[in-house]
């Protein structure tokens, strides 16, 4: 219980800092929110003014206070380009993210593992080597590019080769236009916009797992206690689903931990090929109009969703093993 | 050396015998804009309305995507293999100032790399390159601001490791200051992970680049680089699928040979530790 409370607390330690250094990236920038705000012709009593009540003619140590205290608060600023708290921005665009990015991972996580397992299986043959190969190939293309190859081919290439109509996926936004259906209909549309942008993603995020994953079940099958259950006649399904399946639990946490900072980054580009709403977008619209605050407070969530996994895949581990209890 | 680590070797120097060679010999000036009419958007293995042929088709002003393409291999392994060398070279500096030294000097420098792993490599890059104006070194810069970390744990631990050796005690026992047994003692038993870890760099921060030009944040245009060759055909996905997805190909062929050499390399090294499960772009 000690460890488990000392592990949060290092946690808490770890947001602290990259509070702190969002705050320290900010302020390193050259020029300052003010003089992006006024127009040109602004005289320099009008920047005074806004730099007053934006807060910036405060000291540095002022300033971060300010910044600390409203993170503990939950106030991330005002948006400069939407005229609303950041935090309604964020809360609008995180459920899009979490149910893209959740399936995704989940997929990731299945694929990924079937495919490692598979190849460990069949170690050094043709089917091992090439799932190999295409995994590397993969896990090197940009999303964006898959995402924008996956357009193209249903898009141009769907009327082009003549697909049935089933297979016409929508390559664009999170439901159709002046789309009018609702409940379980509502669902299925949004399903079937996500089957893209979810493929990009895991197909990615499966193709670096399942590198990890073959590894995994290679060290375990060659360790000694399986050798050992051999020898002893235990049944070779047994072996496997007893000694090695309960024995890669720890290692699948931690990959799936390291999973999540990879799909979050995907997820960026994906929703901005696709067109999604989410937190992805909201981050590359907010860079793109120097709507500074949106982006630290972006890059706060992220980073909170990070140290989250990342602590919950170690308390898990803690909890599960044995010589710690 | 493996088979396959040979063929990624002479395809990554072929690319770069090509990227220097070809550009200059083209026909026309790859970055000049001419007559727009008669060659924009010629597909693929077609010629112009001048009677050129173009291999991978041109964009949309006219400008052929093959000599455009080879001249961004220059600027994108460029900035590909600075970004990670800057950052390797950072992360060896960092490392070994923490493990040598440890104390105060270890538990900040530990604290900094743990925030800033904390924050997706992928987020940290858009907020840096957002802040500042947008360029080749500013890309470099940032991909080595967020890219030294993984380097500094692997160095700080193998140089942990070898301090206690007999042949770092006996050098410091001669007499011999810090800095040099350091250098020519410790470091160079230390490298192998860090090797590594640039290898498997270089694709990487290729990758990371063309993301941040697909955002307009990496390499500005008319300078072409894959990413931002990928970004201007992004208009023109549906009616001109060639003009984004030519350079991607580029680009994938060029992360695969990299990551292909950087196991190799790591099977050769045995830096087992060294991490691959970065996020992608």
């Amino acid at each position: 219980m000690r460890a488990l409370i000392q592990r949060g607390v290092e946690s808490l330690l770890l947001f602290w800092l990259v509070v702190s250094l969002t705050f320290l990236l900010a302020h390193l920038a050259p020029g300052d929110a003010a003089d992006l705000l006024v127009s040109p012709s602004a005289s320099g009593e009008e920047v005074a003014r806004l730099r007053r009540t934006l807060g910036l003619d405060a000291s540095l140590p002022e300033q971060y206070a300010r910044w600390v205290g409203g993170v503990l608060r939950g106030d991330l600023g005002d948006s400069f380009a939407q005229r609303e708290p950041v935090t309604r921005v964020l809360a609008r665009a995180l459920p899009v993210s979490l149910g893209l990015g959740g399936a995704s991972l989940a997929l990731t996580f299945v694929v990924g593992v079937s495919v490692g397992l598979y190849q460990a299986a069949q170690r050094g043959r043709w089917p091992d080597r090439i799932l190999g190969i295409a995994g590397i190939a993969v896990f090197a293309a940009p999303s964006f590019w898959l995402a924008l190859a996956l357009v193209a081919l249903f898009t141009t290439g769907a009327s082009w080769w003549g697909f049935p109509g089933w297979l016409r996926l929508p390559a664009f936004g999170v439901r159709s236009p002046a789309s009018t259906t609702a409940g379980w209909g509502a669902a299925l549309e949004v399903a079937r916009h996500a089957i893209l942008p979810v493929t990009v993603l895991a197909s990615i995020g499966a193709a670096g797992m399942a590198r990890y994953a073959r590894g995994i079940a290679i060290d375990l099958v060659g360790s000694d206690w399986v050798r050992t259950a051999r020898a002893k006649g235990v049944q070779e399904r047994r072996v496997l689903g007893r000694h090695v399946l309960a024995n890669a639990a720890p290692p699948l946490i931690v990959l799936f931990a390291l999973a999540l900072p990879g799909v979050v980054a995907g997820s960026v580009f994906v929703e901005g090929v696709f067109a999604w709403p989410g937190m992805g977008r909201a981050m590359l619209s907010a860079i793109a109009a120097r709507d500074y605050p949106v982006v630290m407070g972006a890059t706060l969530v992220y980073a909170a969703l990070v140290i989250l996994a990342n602590t919950l895949a170690d308390m898990t581990l803690h909890l599960m093993d044995p010589r710690r209890r | 050396m493996t088979r396959a680590a040979r063929g990624a070797l002479a395809a990554l120097l072929a690319l770069l015998v090509l990227a220097i060679a070809v550009p200059p010999m083209a026909i026309a000036d790859p970055l000049a804009i001419g007559d727009v009419v008669g060659a924009r958007l010629v597909a693929p293995m077609a010629h112009d309305a001048a009677g050129v042929l173009h291999p991978l088709g041109t964009d949309g002003f006219g400008r052929d995507v093959l000599m455009r393409m080879l001249l961004a291999a220059r600027i994108s392994l460029a900035v590909g293999i600075g970004g990670s060398l800057l950052a390797t070279l950072v992360g060896i500096v960092v490392g070994a100032m923490s493990g040598w030294w440890r104390g105060v000097v270890d538990r900040t420098a530990m604290a900094v790399c743990d925030a800033l792993l904390a924050i997706p490599r992928l987020i940290l890059l858009l907020l840096c390159a957002a802040l500042w104006r947008p360029g080749a070194a500013t890309v470099v810069v940032v991909l080595a601001l967020t890219g030294w970390m993984s380097v500094a744990r692997l160095v700080r631990a193998e140089v942990m490791a070898v301090r206690p050796r007999p042949f770092v005690e006996g050098a410091r026992a001669a007499g011999v200051s810090d800095w040099r047994t350091l250098w020519r003692h410790v470091l160079p038993n230390a490298l192998g992970p860090a090797i590594v870890a640039l290898t498997l760099g270089v694709g990487n921060a290729i990758l990371l680049e063309s993301g941040l030009a697909f955002l307009g944040l990496g390499i500005q245009p008319p300078t072409p680089s894959w990413g931002n060759m990928i970004a201007g055909g992004r208009e023109l996905i549906v009616t001109a699928p060639w003009v984004a997805l030519a350079p991607g190909l580029a680009l994938i062929a060029t992360v695969l040979a990299c990551t292909v050499l950087g196991d190799a390399l790591r099977d050769a090294l045995a830096g087992e530790n060294v991490r691959t499960l970065g996020e992608r772009p």
